[in-house]
């Protein structure tokens, strides 16, 4: 299975995942900053910083772009409940 | 003082300011709003009226139920043929209850809400089908009547997300939603004439406005320097005498009492337990002591089984980090710890530390579900729960300070970069 590395900066900790893993699966068992309230990308709590790697996740949906604009998302702002993990990336809580 | 005001003996709006009125609504026999507070004298609704030679603005409407109250006074003023602009300064449904029937009366007016607030207003308008138009607005936008401007202040979290301040620059008038709002009910309407509502005052904000202490400060900074003769909130008294106190109040309510008795660079610890045989509480002493080693963190330990639940979330708002310790009984912690972990919707715990820890007989359920229940409230747990089987070794209590450390090395970022892990090493 492929594998890819993210890395919660605010933790400073990599971690190895199988290629499609949301980030949600990994941040709160490692224990990282991000923190969730709906978890099903609707509430716009655990929007994350994509510092590097930003092509490495899956494309926002239209639903996921909707609720970026409506909570002011910044640029690479994403929603850790939904984006998936594709390859090498970084990121940290907003 | 006049005590001539009495707006429960007719239903004419109130003029307060030059063409600024009160159109709201008072709710005397409600003893328990939105279940969480009591309201030992009722509430009130507060809707206001802006006239401008270009038109009228409404700022908040009702409670669905007060509709009808609301209605004959705004229309004992303007004709809804006049209404230009619908401003909503948050759309929790009591005041938004008139909203759909306010624009099917005036399908003039346009709707202003702040950008947060788009995806509510559906969710709300939907039983009445789509067709809406709105527009969203923040910090420094204007709208004209004319001869009159009202700008709006981004103030979200108080207390909803979508939370806007409107304020009308020619009179001086903030328009502030809830903010310096209270359960008070009052037919003399205005703070110099209504009875002693400090208590009320105080008891909303502490149950209202205390979860967003942070957002407080920061919209704080955008009302300070206005000019503000009069304050409208959407419940209790217009504060038209000495208005500037309120917001002073505000300021001391939202500042950490916490930093006055420790340093600005000491973090805070909190460890919490309850202990059956004591063998969870020797947990508790040796975590402290392992904390304790730690420059830097100020450490408390408290027995639940001494203390009672006020001044415990008292100390929660201002930590750091909590810990909490319980047996397991029956397969669950012990419930002092679950009526403390259930009080805690008056404190903003987003992003604390968290941990739990305790001795089991058989199966030891509990620490995981203190750690979930934390994660629920948006608390970090860094550290894998600590759980020992009935009475701790020494060398199980050399893990209890090593926890202890490591949670205190958390908080303050000494704790040591680690490998790369694998998903699958992840418990």
């Amino acid at each position: 299975m492929a594998k890819a590395k993210i890395t919660f900066q605010d933790i400073e900790q990599t971690v190895n995942v199988p290629a499609g893993t949301r980030v949600i699966e990994v941040s709160e068992k490692i224990g990282a900053g991000i923190i969730y309230g709906c978890r099903e990308g609707d509430c716009g709590t655990c929007m994350m910083h994509v510092e590097e790697g930003w092509n490495n996740l899956t494309e926002p949906s239209v639903l996921e772009e909707k609720v970026l604009k409506e909570n002011m998302a910044g640029r690479h702002d994403r929603l850790a409940c939904q984006a998936q993990i594709l390859g090498d990336c970084s990121v940290k809580p907003t | 003082m006049s005590n001539e005001i009495d707006v429960s003996s007719h239903r004419d709006a109130v003029e307060f300011a030059d063409g600024v009125y009160w159109i709201g609504a008072l709710d005397p026999t409600l003893r328990t709003f939105d279940i969480i507070l009591s309201t030992a004298n009722g509430t009130s609704y507060n809707s206001y009226l802006v006239k401008g030679q270009d038109g009228v603005a409404i700022i908040d409407t009702v409670k669905e139920n007060f509709s009808e109250e609301f209605f004959a006074r705004l229309e004992s003023e303007v004709d809804y043929k006049e209404i230009k602009a619908i401003i909503l300064n948050h759309l929790e449904p009591d005041h938004t209850g008139a909203l759909p029937e306010l624009m099917r009366r005036a399908p003039e007016a346009k709707l202003y809400i702040s950008q947060r607030a788009t995806s509510m207003l559906k969710a709300l308008l939907k039983p009445t089908g789509d067709g809406f138009e709105y527009t969203t607005v923040t910090t420094d936008d204007r709208i004209s009547l004319g001869d009159r401007t009202l700008r709006f202040l981004h103030t979200p979290f108080l207390h909803w997300p979508d939370t806007q301040c409107t304020y009308l620059e020619e009179e001086g008038v903030l328009f502030s939603g809830d903010v310096f709002g209270c359960h008070y009910c009052d037919k003399r309407l205005f703070n110099d004439l209504v009875g002693d509502f400090r208590f009320s005052f105080d008891y909303y904000y502490a149950h209202i406005m205390r979860p967003f202490k942070k957002h407080v400060m920061d919209a704080l900074k955008l009302i300070e320097p206005l000019k503000i003769k009069q304050i409208a909130p959407t419940h209790g008294p217009i504060l038209r005498e000495r208005p500037r106190r309120y917001v002073t109040h505000y300021r001391e309510l939202s500042t950490s009492s916490l930093s006055r008795e420790i340093g600005v660079a000491e973090q805070s610890l909190v460890i919490f337990y309850m202990s059956s045989y004591g063998n969870t509480a020797r947990m508790a002493e040796e975590i402290n002591e392992g904390a304790n080693a730690i420059g830097g963190v100020r450490v408390s330990l408290y027995d639940l089984e001494g203390g009672e639940t006020g001044p415990f979330v008292d100390l929660i708002e201002e930590a750091d980090a909590l810990l909490f310790g319980s047996p397991t009984i029956n397969g669950d912690a012990v419930k002092p710890v679950w009526d403390l972990l259930s009080s805690l919707a008056v404190v903003n715990l987003k992003g604390k530390l968290g941990g739990a820890f305790g001795s089991y007989g058989w199966s030891g359920e509990a620490v995981a579900m203190i750690e979930d229940r934390m994660r629920g409230l948006k608390m970090r747990i860094p550290q894998q729960g600590l759980r020992i089987k009935l009475i701790p070794t020494e060398e199980e209590l050399e893990e209890c300070r090593a926890f202890g450390t490591a949670i205190a090395e958390e908080m303050v970022g000494k704790k040591q970069q680690k490998a790369v892990i694998d998903m699958a090493d992840l418990a």
